[in-house]
């Protein structure tokens, strides 16, 4: 009797579970995955200001690949974008192993250089615009060293400022890195280590042969991540360079937002979401289903 | 020697890392004439806070000269709901998912863990949608603070799933055999547990609504904007003299919060950076 009772209470409250948890998963269908279908119909539409339900096949696909702004953001995610992954990667690297040698304080040295992740990426473009600014910034603080013809103004340079968000971008999530690699060097076991140190392995030796072998997993997930801050990059641009010179500067994030909330041309914004969001997936979808098969 | 290397190595890491902090701190408390004459680098002669103050309430954003003030406490007005009612909500579920296993379970955490990867302009146009039908469109409250708690569920379900997941589900278990029911053991027994984890993730959506820039630039209208955006609107203004110094100010104010946070419990932060990528 006591049994059975108990049994109903449970059946109650997984009952309850699954109510508290409905919002949620709705939510996430709705928001989410029905968006996500939605927006492709209306890269499908001759939507323009307003959502319209006129069917046009794939003429909003055909204005976006026909349009030179367009393949000019391509590029750019694809030039700063692997840049970016590169260098943060690189930086992030060097910087875990330097503090995983016992360094004195390791807290205050981690904290500076994570710091930048804690600030909006508005405020680090508005800081590098700053610092980048030829007539004031690091042109001019080198020249006034007596370099007078000393020459860096990529800011300016419709063909050179995309260089410009690399190093805004880099600055801002290198220290991310750094805690990425740094938790996981510090996950490989103590007896690996040590064996390789009885076998002779000096310290070069030690992490090229076996250290970063065995954190292979963490370079993926530094990968996954970097690849798709790169993608995702909006704010940081816009106060950095405003899209310019010109459109120079144009990511897939931006050409989306003009062409959606300024220009009025919703279908091929939503055609360009849609793009984004392949891109998004083939970076990631590797890695899911990587994942997917270690917990199967 | 090989320690002075590490050090060394370090030490012109952590420059280039301080350099624009302190090159907007110095410039914030110059004047620009100043910044004219001596250049970006040189400390004030003497320590200027005109143009805090008119970053802070004179500054021109928008239409009006009023300053950043209010869309500083826009910010505030967006992200103190925001968080609450994203964490709450994530903690439920993550205790759902964890210690109310059901079919279909693993399916549900993938259709989330999708949730906090795909880039949002895949879901800007609908939403912009949803919300003029609601007559919620331009606000900061309700509009702007459904956006974020909608996408940050999803981050804020898998942290507490990845944290109760070690919490032995025994414990549930000998609860129940007690007779206590769902929300019981929740309240009693996940809940005093989870103090370290309802820091991780209240810091880290702080921290990403308070610096978002999208949602907020996209949904918002004039004097709704949250300070990101108003901060946007003030370096783009042009005026016949740019003034560097009261956008540094404004940009640090901007910085302030999410700073502050991070110097006094940096601790959570790196391990919500650490944990919702690892794990996640």
């Amino acid at each position: 009797m006591v049994q059975q009772h108990k049994k109903s209470f449970q059946r109650r409250d997984q009952i309850i579970a699954g109510l508290m948890l409905s919002p949620t998963i709705l939510a996430a269908i709705f928001f989410i995955y029905a968006f996500i279908l939605w927006t492709i119909w209306l890269s499908l539409t001759r939507s323009t200001i307003l959502p319209s339900n006129h069917f046009i096949g794939l003429a909003n696909y055909r204005d976006l690949f026909g349009s030179s702004r367009w393949w000019r953001s391509l590029s750019n995610l694809g030039v700063f974008g692997g840049l970016y992954v590169l260098i943060s990667m690189t930086i992030g690297l060097v910087l875990a192993i330097l503090i995983d040698q016992k360094v004195r304080g390791e807290r205050l040295w981690q904290m500076v250089f994570l710091y930048p992740m804690a600030i909006s990426a508005v405020v680090t473009g508005v800081a590098w615009r700053w610092l980048l600014d030829p007539s004031y910034g690091l042109q001019a603080i080198i020249r006034s060293l007596g370099f007078s013809h000393f020459h860096f103004a990529w800011i300016d340079d419709p063909d050179l400022a995309i260089y410009t968000v690399v190093i805004a971008a880099v600055w801002q999530t290198s220290g991310f890195m750094m805690a990425i690699f740094l938790a996981g060097l510090r996950g490989v076991s103590a007896d690996v280590i040590k064996a390789a140190r009885i076998d002779g392995a000096g310290t070069v030796r030690l992490y090229t042969r076996v250290i970063l072998p065995s954190i292979s997993s963490t370079f993926f997930v530094a990968f996954i991540l970097s690849a798709g801050l790169a993608i995702k990059a909006f704010g940081l641009i816009i106060a950095l360079t405003g899209g310019g010179p010109g459109y120079s500067t144009n990511v897939p994030t931006i050409f989306m937002y003009v062409f959606s909330f300024e220009r009025g041309e919703m279908g091929v914004g939503a055609a360009s979401a849609l793009i984004m969001l392949l891109v998004m997936m083939i970076v990631v979808l590797p890695f899911v289903l990587l994942d997917a098969r270690r917990r199967a | 020697m090989k320690r002075l290397m590490i050090y060394l190595l370090l030490i012109i890491a952590a420059l280039f890392f301080l350099l624009p902090l302190y090159v907007m701190l110095a410039t914030s408390c110059k004047t620009m004439p100043e910044i004219y004459s001596q250049g970006i680098l040189a400390l004030p002669s003497h320590w200027n806070f005109d143009a805090w103050q008119h970053a802070w309430s004179a500054a021109t954003i928008g239409a009006g000269s009023q300053g950043i003030h209010p869309f500083f406490f826009n910010s505030f007005e967006l992200v103190i709901p925001a968080v609450i009612i994203s964490t709450a909500i994530g903690a439920i579920n993550g205790y759902i998912l964890t210690h109310w296993r059901f079919r279909g379970a693993n399916l549900v955490f993938y259709l989330l863990l999708l949730g906090t990867v795909f880039p949002f302009q895949i879901i800007l146009l609908p939403m912009a949608w949803v919300q003029g039908k609601l007559h919620i469109a331009g606000t900061l409250i309700p509009g702007l603070v459904m956006v974020h708690v909608i996408y940050g569920l999803a981050f804020t379900t898998l942290f507490f799933r990845n944290y109760y997941v070690s919490i032995p589900h025994d414990l549930v278990r000998a609860a129940q055999v007690d007779g206590a029911g769902f929300f019981r053991i929740f309240w009693r027994i996940i809940l005093p547990l989870s103090t370290p984890i309802i820091m991780v993730t209240a810091i880290w959506q702080f921290t990403m609504i308070w610096n978002n820039f999208l949602f907020g630039v996209v949904f918002t209208n004039s004097d709704q904007q949250p300070v990101t955006v108003a901060i946007n609107d003030l370096v783009d203004t042009v005026t016949s003299v740019h003034m560097w110094n009261v956008d540094m100010a404004a940009a640090l104010i901007a910085a302030a919060p999410t700073l502050l946070v991070y110097v006094l419990a940096g601790k959570y932060f790196v391990r919500g950076l650490t944990n919702g990528a690892i794990k996640g």
